[in-house]
């Protein structure tokens, strides 16, 4: 709110008329044109004023001798191991590898969740022979049973597919199960005397009506498909992101450690950002997702 | 019943699309047999029988013996208590129940299964919200469905709202979207679950005007389930009362249309309506 109020003022160049209470009907006209852009772009900094904060004292802290470099490296120092990795091209290898191994888990686990969310949803006999067996697997954290893929795979790509894929099977099986059954029951009444197939059902009712809880479920699988993903990667790995990491570690290149977590941050973001724009797209139906012009 | 000249003309300029739509070469799956059904209902209503009906869930009867003869293109009204079985009668009609014992007969066939020549207008609009309006009213997907809808449309008054979300239509606006969506199978007999019952009072009188409009232009026998006497007095040739399963009275209401529900004749047939629910 202070960084509006004073950027306004710097831009109209301190008049002040915004403070006036008794606003007349012109400075009331100039204030409603005036505040719009500045209001927006400070509407659009406003996110990042407190993280750019802390990188300035993050950056004086390490100049100043504050912090010692083996703990943590200043930004800038970070910025020239990024520099150094993207020129040699080790960066988007690495980088490249590992989205690769997150997509390929997320396409086999996802699929597979889906398409039992979707029997089981719509099958109640389907639901009485599996159910019972996916929770139990469910409730075995995933990353448990690494030693154990580790003995069936080594630790070549199939083990950091079957990890992600197991990660993300759970929130896309739940959600798609949930949202099929959670369908009104109305609607498919109507679809049916108004005479619709099985298949124009499943598609033009059913489906869509679950599309809202399936992508939760996706978006809480992008999550677990990067932790799993790091966590694969650190152990036992020979490129990728997190093989990147672990290689710095030996050679104490804490620069290098935090690039690659920040590599993993916006990776992430990136992948939420996408499933967001596809829920817009997806979901314009739905008032939650509509823009409100008030 | 009275037909408009205007109504003759506007059944035989719908029969011809309907025809031409019939013959056009079917390139979807399913097609041919969808547009068989597009030309048996027609335009005119058909005729609706209950022999001996019975319905129970469990040790539950809710129908008991129904014996019922409605000729085409009437419209009844029937009239009952909350839990008076009128709801279970409505989805014998349409096939999503099927009776305990006795039969129902369209048009001089016994039913079973679901009837495509029966729409049913539910009380809340049912509209899915994930389609445009237009896409709901051409919820079948038959050959031509985007011109059809887009007619059904215009007839319940609702031109130049086809690209809209459901989600931002009134209520009215929706039984609306509702009525256009069951007018585009032309169906032979409508079925009125009261669809009126959460409107507030003027949009509940439009939509009346629209609804006895509307009927009197297809010439769908009409079913109108309601608490509402009044509506059933205005509306309705005949009037039936359902009580503890079974039809309590048979009230002809030979009435001039337009009705107006403050007129006295029409609220002395409601008043003897009111007495037998």
């Amino acid at each position: 709110m202070n960084i509006h109020a004073d950027r306004k003022t710097i831009e109209k160049g301190a008049t002040a008329t915004v403070s006036r209470p008794s606003g007349t009907a012109p400075s009331s006209t100039a204030k409603r044109r005036g505040p719009t852009f500045g209001w927006r772009l400070g509407a659009a900094l406003a996110p990042w004023a407190l993280p750019l904060l802390l990188l300035a004292i993050w950056e004086a802290g390490c100049r100043a001798g504050f912090i010692p470099a083996r703990v943590l490296p200043a930004p800038s120092d970070v910025a020239i191991a990024f520099w150094a990795t993207a020129k040699t091209g080790a960066l988007f290898h690495h980088a490249a590898i590992s989205t690769e191994r997150a997509l390929a888990g997320l396409l086999v686990g996802g699929s597979i969740g889906f398409f039992l969310g979707v029997l089981n949803g719509l099958s109640k006999s389907a639901e009485t022979l599996l159910d019972s067996l996916l929770q139990m697997i469910r409730n075995v954290p995933h990353l448990a049973i690494i030693p154990l893929v580790i003995l069936w795979f080594g630790i070549g790509e199939e083990a950091k597919l079957f990890l992600v894929a197991i990660g993300v099977f759970f929130p896309i099986y739940l959600n798609t199960f949930h949202g099929i059954r959670t369908v009104d029951k109305g609607l498919i009444e109507m679809a049916r005397v108004y005479g619709l197939s099985q298949f124009a059902l499943f598609r033009r009712v059913i489906l869509p009506g679950a599309l809202p809880s399936v992508l939760v479920g996706l978006r809480y699988a992008l999550g677990i498909m990067w932790l799993t993903l790091i966590v694969a990667e650190t152990i036992a790995s020979s490129e990728g992101i997190g093989y990147m990491t672990m290689n710095a570690r030996e050679f104490l290149q804490t620069d290098v450690v935090l690039l690659g977590i920040i590599i993993y941050a916006v990776l992430g973001k990136l992948a939420d950002s996408l499933t967001r724009a596809l829920e817009q797209r997806a979901l314009a139906w739905h008032p939650s997702y509509q823009k409100v012009i008030a | 019943m009275t037909l408009a000249e205007g109504a003759f003309g506007r059944l035989a300029t719908r029969r011809s699309v309907s025809e031409r739509a019939g013959t056009a070469p079917e390139k979807e799956g399913g097609a041919p047999a969808a547009s068989k059904s597009r030309a048996t209902p027609g335009v005119e209503g058909l005729s609706l029988a209950f022999r001996a009906v019975g319905k129970s869930f469990g040790d539950r009867q809710v129908l008991k013996e129904i014996d019922l003869e409605i000729p085409a293109g009437q419209f009844v009204a029937i009239v009952g208590r909350s839990g008076g079985g009128k709801t279970t009668l409505m989805r014998l009609i349409t096939g999503l129940d099927a009776p305990t014992s006795g039969e129902v007969v369209i048009d001089g066939k016994p039913t079973s299964g679901l009837q495509k020549s029966v729409r049913l207008l539910f009380q809340d609009a049912r509209l899915l919200p994930w389609e445009t309006v237009i896409g709901n009213v051409g919820i079948s997907r038959e050959t031509g469905w985007r011109e059809d809808a887009a007619d059904a449309l215009a007839d319940v008054g609702l031109s130049g709202r086809e690209k809209d979300w459901p989600t931002v239509l009134s209520g009215g606006q929706r039984q609306r979207v509702s009525l256009a969506r069951a007018l585009v199978s032309r169906p032979g007999i409508l079925l009125l679950d009261e669809p009126f019952g959460a409107l507030d009072a003027l949009t509940r009188a439009e939509m009346h005007q629209l609804t006895e409009r509307i009927w009197q232009e297809h010439g769908f026998t009409t079913l109108l389930i309601t608490h509402d006497v009044a509506e059933a007095a205005t509306l309705a040739d005949r009037v039936l009362v359902l009580r503890d399963g079974h039809i309590a009275l048979d009230l002809e209401i030979d009435l001039p249309r337009p009705r107006r529900s403050y007129d006295p004749a029409v609220a002395s047939v409601g008043a003897r309506i009111l007495r037998e629910v």
